[in-house]
């Protein structure tokens, strides 16, 4: 459980705070943030409703800027880049994956995998060759023409997941990706983001279940807008044993 | 991103809609087809016009009294008309004339039997083929002798000939014309239809015949024929000077080209107006496609928000909705073109309406319509590349 000191930071916040109005009301959503994600880890921001979690997570996934502090992503500042300049970024440097899937409707899974190809500029047969090995690798590589409403949650979410990785970002970021999804799917899912992430891949988990969260190695507490504690996870669960287990379970009834 | 790129993606959405498209179309397809079938309507009578008054040779002078300006407004009615003594008058001071023509027309009711039907009577003298351009089909034309006596006969005009003497020869007939018995003495052949059929339902008498007739001396025009084409010009200083003492200038002397050019002046104008109206049918289709453009954009905030957390900058969904506005209304204007050809085409050949769906017409439809598409699709796509990432994620 060592802090990987020798890999470099991807993203790092320092000082972040946010304010926005609400209905002639200042909210303080964030009061002060300073995280540190770096290459290859596995981390969750876990908070409850409220805490400022969600509005953490539109920053580092650039979604919204900060009202004061830096963000830095690969080593450049990121703070008051413009809407435009910061979709070009989350095209190439952020995979969402989030908790209703937000796939296109009426639209195959190739197609919707393809989506952030289109937006990167890359052409034709590229692109399709591209989706097609991100759809293989999260295991949908027969549903390839399937629309979205002839998939169930948990394959959908993988369209998701492959959508997140066709760009080869440098963050895959999840919001609540089991929230909608029966408890089996979401351990399947779950295994998923543990298995890219032994292949390498940075990802960042944002949840308020601390089951979901503890898939992490390492968990950032967010309350009342600031980094309640950071902490790494010391009894890990293992998506893999849990699918083994109830497989099981289903054996021995 | 590139144009093919957006303009797949625009097409897919309009398809997913397939209803809803076709009926905003329909505005575009309406207006548009209106614009062709209208101008082509107005084109076709133009050219129809202009046709038929090339035929009455190039040395030809009318003159009517009072101010005309070109088609423009003429201020009233002339102050004094002409009578047959100004025609003696040019007959005597016009040199270079081959022919002085009083004309005068009027309509009347004309009878024969238990048949009636109301004709424009056009009177003139012996020489009034040469202004009327008109064929004699049978029996014979008025002679001088019966100019000067005023003898009461009359030739029909065809379309005349065929409703009060139906399959019999009108020659030798008797008629009543405003109630005064007439012996028809010929007939003429069609001058063609469509707006110069109305020469068809005209009578041809002597003009004094006609001034005892309608029992008024005033004519409606005096047309002089110059002896030589090139001595147009000469022919018309020469009528001014024989008229200026009595008239002043409260006369006007057209040449057929310049009647040519009013007349084409004036139907252009009206050709344009139609086109305005229909045009303005389009408007109303632009609207549409707006409407149904800010539906689409707030129906699919949640598509917009994907696009954008994916990384598609304000320009990419911009000009997505724009080419989506833009395909919705070149898609109704090609159609339009085609249904309003096809109705022009069809008009021509049922009905004896002239049309002619020029080349011109298409491509400046075919561009509004495009540029309908571009002004109204412009807003809808604005709103919605201007929306904001994690609201258009958080929309229901």
């Amino acid at each position: 459980m060592s802090d990987h000191p020798m890999r470099r930071a991807v993203l790092e916040t320092s000082d972040v705070t946010k304010k926005y109005r609400l209905e002639d009301v200042e909210v303080n959503a964030l009061r002060g943030v300073s995280v540190r994600i770096r290459e290859g880890e596995m981390v969750s921001i876990m908070g409850p409703s409220g805490s400022g979690k969600s509005t953490l997570m539109h920053i580092v996934g650039l979604l919204d800027r900060p009202t004061t502090g830096e963000v830095v992503l690969e080593r450049e500042d990121v703070s008051r880049l413009s809407p435009n300049a910061l979709a070009e970024l989350r095209n190439r440097h952020i995979g969402f994956v989030f908790q209703a899937f937000n796939l296109l409707p009426r639209t195959s899974a190739l197609a919707n995998v393809e989506l952030p190809l289109i937006y990167g500029g890359a052409g034709g047969a590229e692109r399709t060759r591209r989706a097609r090995e991100a759809l293989e690798r999260v295991g949908l590589g027969d549903r390839l023409g399937h629309f979205s409403s002839q998939l169930s949650g948990g394959q959908q979410q993988r369209v998701a997941i492959a959508r997140a990785l066709v760009n080869d970002p440098s963050i895959v970021l999840a919001d609540e990706p089991t929230g909608n999804l029966d408890s089996r799917s979401g351990v399947e899912i779950m295994a998923t983001l543990q298995e890219l992430h032994k292949q390498g891949i940075t990802v960042i988990l944002v949840t308020h279940d601390d089951r979901i969260a503890r898939h992490a190695e390492r968990i950032i507490h967010v309350l009342d807008g600031r980094v309640k504690a950071d902490v790494q996870v010391t009894k890990r669960v293992c998506a893999e044993d849990e699918l083994a287990q109830a497989a099981d379970v289903d054996a021995g009834e | 991103m590139n144009f093919g790129e957006s303009f797949r993606i625009a097409l897919r959405a309009l398809s997913a809609n397939k209803t809803r498209s076709l009926l905003t179309m329909l505005g575009v397809i309406i207006g548009v087809a209106a614009v062709i079938l209208l101008v082509g309507i107005g084109t076709g009578v133009q050219d129809e016009v202009t046709g038929s008054l090339e035929g009455l040779g190039s040395n030809l002078l009318f003159v009517i009294p009072g101010q005309y300006n070109m088609g423009m407004d003429s201020g009233g009615p002339p102050s004094r008309y002409f009578t047959l003594d100004d025609v003696d008058t040019l007959q005597r001071r016009v040199e270079n004339a081959a022919a002085v023509v009083p004309v005068m027309q009027a309509s009347a009711t004309i009878k024969a039997g238990n048949r009636s039907m109301r004709v424009v009577v056009a009177a003139a003298t012996e020489q009034g083929a040469e202004v009327f351009s008109n064929e004699v089909a049978g029996g014979r034309h008025y002679r001088k002798g019966e100019v000067q006596a005023a003898s009461r006969v009359v030739g029909l005009g065809y379309t005349v000939a065929q409703e009060l003497f139906p399959n019999q020869d009108p020659v030798g007939q008797q008629v009543t014309i405003n109630g005064q018995r007439f012996s028809v003495i010929g007939y003429y052949a069609s001058l063609g239809g469509g707006m110069a059929g109305d020469r068809d339902v005209q009578v041809y008498m002597p003009v004094t015949t006609a001034q005892k007739l309608f029992g008024m001396t005033d004519l409606s025009m005096i047309v002089v024929k110059a002896a030589d084409p090139d001595e147009i010009d000469v022919v018309r200083r020469e009528i001014k000077r024989a008229l200026l003492p009595t008239f002043g200038d409260e006369f006007t002397v057209f040449s057929q080209e310049q009647t040519l050019g009013i007349l084409a002046d004036l139907l252009g104008m009206l050709t344009y107006m139609l086109a305005g109206i229909a045009g303005i049918s389009l408007m109303v289709g632009g609207i549409g496609i707006m409407n149904i453009m800010l539906v689409s954009v707030s129906e699919r905030t949640r598509e917009i928000g994907i696009r954008k957390a994916v990384g598609a900058r304000t320009y990419d969904i911009l000009s997505q909705f724009v080419i989506e506005a833009v395909a919705l209304s070149v898609l109704g204007g090609v159609l339009g073109i085609a249904v309003g050809w096809g109705g022009a085409t069809l008009i021509g050949r049922l009905t004896p309406v002239p049309t002619n769906v020029t080349p011109w017409a298409v491509a400046m439809s075919f561009f509004f319509a495009f540029g309908v598409g571009v002004f109204f699709g412009v807003y809808p796509a604005w709103k919605a590349s201007q929306l904001d990432p994690i609201e258009a994620l958080r929309y229901e």
